[in-house]
């Protein structure tokens, strides 16, 4: 009996964890040498202290809002991290659980706390901290970076082109959190035709942004050497095939050459890219082009060249994939609605239709689309 | 009678306290925007940025509840809280009584608040490591169970749960301000509450408010630490009620 309870009191004294009894109040009463070995005290120096003296000063502020409190209310408190103050003041990392045993007799409240000494797990924890830190810190410089760069894709203002009326809207995805790889292009070519791209690379993120970048540029470039459709897409096919990224991406490119009388040739060719539709003034509304192979992806891409002509009051809509594929739940935006809209839509300038367009596709999901749209709206002003 | 709980914890820090009043008051007890059952989506940052956006909600509950000549009793911050609210509407309360409260943590050239900077660093480091009672996990039945008070009392330190980012920002905000001078702008008759050895409001802290409020009475508990409602509630009890 005596042996048990002699290393009983042993166990107490010298077990691996620190021992603390403490009055409701906070004053300690009781303590094992675990403790006073790590901390540094005698006894007597010890005892009487409260628990909140012997924490560090900020810890002290967490131990009086939200330990005691919890303490008081639940009974015991478990592994909250702290550190405890050794006599000489270097902060000892620790882990800290405390139960409150009720007054029984004479015998008053009292808190039993143990205490682990947790130093080189908070290193660890510490790491983890700050690695996690950087990561978002990363992610933050990432999105940023890809925020700037799309902005520098998209032309600010449709360029002004003398007797057509043209709009251009894009919503990024999301909250704007992120970016999608939509944009789009107008420039004029060498011959004064003009050239509209409008295109969409796979993925997000500073990587899309990147092939975005070399997708436009080299429009652009072809466009200058050869004003056909087909030609600007075979390029880019090229270019975003030879680009080390395994990114592809779709392209619809039209070329406007305005005729003598108010008429406008439009040539189109997709590259896997949802087709531009036709609003006539007549009130019918088409498609117009063949389907083509996406780019990037293959040598040899499948691509049609078709002639369509525009007459005064009529309207030709480009489009990313980010209208149709609008989801809400388990609905699409889809091709009628969007056909429906066109329709409401015929007759407005071309600016008011591609920014109701995307207006309309952003609330159909709530304010938070899942992916970017992109509209390039192209009309001949009625006579 | 309005009970105003203060940085950490919830409502559950007045449940010894107000039931000693409700014979003879209407009993006011609400969470702060970002604390307790309190709907998180209506935590602004920019209103909550000083203590002046919690005065506000404070005045909000009164005017909702028609509260004219009422007893404002707030706890820890929660007291510079009413002293802003009474300040700026003073038929709202006839009375104050502030729990263990302090204008400013920091200390001050010829002002000893009891805290330095490092301090406050410290204490939101002691948040960044624990998160009592909130992890991913836990986040979506909190936030799941509006309706249902009861199965949220199981889950543990539910009383202090407070999602870590808001926890920072209140962190910050309580320990950071600086209320001195709007001491003198409390015009009704103020009782305040003193602890012993009480690490966060000092008792010099508690003679400065006393002297800075110009009608206020001071009154020293035995009580130790810095809540004296959950240690102490039959001393707190007894000092409210002959005040009023």
């Amino acid at each position: 009996m005596t042996e048990a309870f002699d290393e009983l009191t042993e166990l107490y004294e010298d077990s691996p964890t620190g021992a603390i009894s403490s009055l409701v109040d906070g004053t300690i009463v009781r303590v094992n040498r675990t403790i006073l070995r790590w901390l540094g005290y005698a006894r007597h120096e010890f005892l009487g202290r409260s628990l909140a003296e012997v924490l560090a000063p900020g810890d002290r502020i967490y131990y009086e809002t939200h330990y005691a409190p919890l303490l008081q209310m639940q009974g015991e408190v478990r592994g909250v991290a702290v550190s405890l103050l050794r006599a000489d003041g270097v902060r000892l990392p620790c882990m800290i659980s405390s139960v409150l045993r009720p007054p029984a007799g004479d015998r008053p409240a009292v808190v039993w706390t143990t205490v682990f000494d947790a130093t080189d797990r908070r290193k660890y924890e510490q790491e983890l901290l700050r690695a996690r830190e950087e990561a978002r810190a990363a992610g933050e410089r990432e999105r940023a970076l890809a925020r700037a760069l799309q902005q520098s894709l998209l032309p600010p203002e449709p360029p002004r082109i003398p007797g057509l009326d043209v709009g251009a809207a894009y919503h990024p995805v999301g909250q704007g959190l992120d970016v999608g790889g939509d944009f789009y292009d107008i420039f004029e070519n060498r011959n004064g035709d003009w050239t509209i791209i409008i295109g969409d690379v796979a993925g997000k993120g500073a990587e899309a942004a990147g092939v975005t970048a070399i997708a436009r540029y080299t429009a652009r470039g072809a466009a200058v050497r050869r004003a056909r459709p087909n030609h600007v897409l075979r390029a880019v096919n090229e270019a975003v095939l030879r680009d080390r990224s395994d990114r592809y991406c779709t392209m619809c490119c039209l070329m406007l050459r305005q005729r003598t009388g108010e008429d406008l040739d439009v040539t189109v060719s997709a590259g896997g890219h949802p087709l531009p539709l036709l609003v006539s003034s007549d009130g019918s509304i088409d498609a117009v082009g063949l389907g083509g192979t996406i780019l990037g992806t293959f040598e040899d891409v499948d691509l049609h060249e078709i002639q369509v002509v525009l007459r005064p009051g009529d309207m030709l809509i480009a489009r990313t994939d980010g209208i149709t594929d609008g989801r809400r739940g388990d609905e699409f935006f889809g091709e009628e609605r969007l056909i429906r809209a066109s329709e409401e839509l015929k007759g407005a300038p071309a600016a008011v239709v591609a920014n109701e367009l995307v207006r309309r596709v952003v609330e159909f999901q709530d304010g938070w689309p899942r992916d970017d749209i992109a509209v390039v709206v192209v009309r001949v002003p009625p006579r | 009678m309005l009970f105003a709980h203060g940085f950490g914890c919830d409502q559950n820090m007045w449940r010894h306290v107000w039931p000693a009043f409700a014979a003879d008051h209407r009993i006011v007890l609400f969470d702060h925007v970002g604390a307790g059952e309190s709907d998180l989506t209506a935590y602004e940052r920019e209103k909550y940025g000083s203590l002046e956006g919690y005065a506000t909600d404070i005045l909000e509950i009164c005017r909702e509840l028609n509260v004219t000549d009422g007893v404002f009793v707030g706890h820890s911050v929660a007291a510079m809280m009413g002293v802003l609210a009474a300040a700026r509407e003073p038929s709202r309360f006839a009375k104050l009584v502030l729990v263990g409260p302090s204008p400013r943590y920091v200390d001050d050239d010829g002002y000893v608040g009891g805290f330095t900077r490092d301090d406050i660093d410290g204490l939101l480091a002691s948040l960044d490591s624990n998160y009592l009672g909130w992890s991913a996990a836990t986040a979506p039945a909190i936030m799941g169970t509006p309706d249902r008070p009861e199965l949220e009392q199981e889950l543990t330190n539910s009383f202090c749960r407070t999602d870590p980012d808001i926890a920072r920002h209140f962190a910050h905000v309580t320990f950071l301000s600086d209320n001195r001078g709007d001491l003198a702008n409390v015009s009704v008759p103020t009782l305040i509450l003193q602890c012993s050895n009480d690490v966060i409001a000092p008792t010099a802290v508690g003679r400065f408010v006393h002297r800075e409020i110009p009608r206020s009475t001071f009154v020293q508990l035995r009580a130790t630490g810095h809540c004296p409602n959950l240690s102490a509630p039959d001393e707190t009890v007894e000092a409210i009620r002959s005040f009023l």
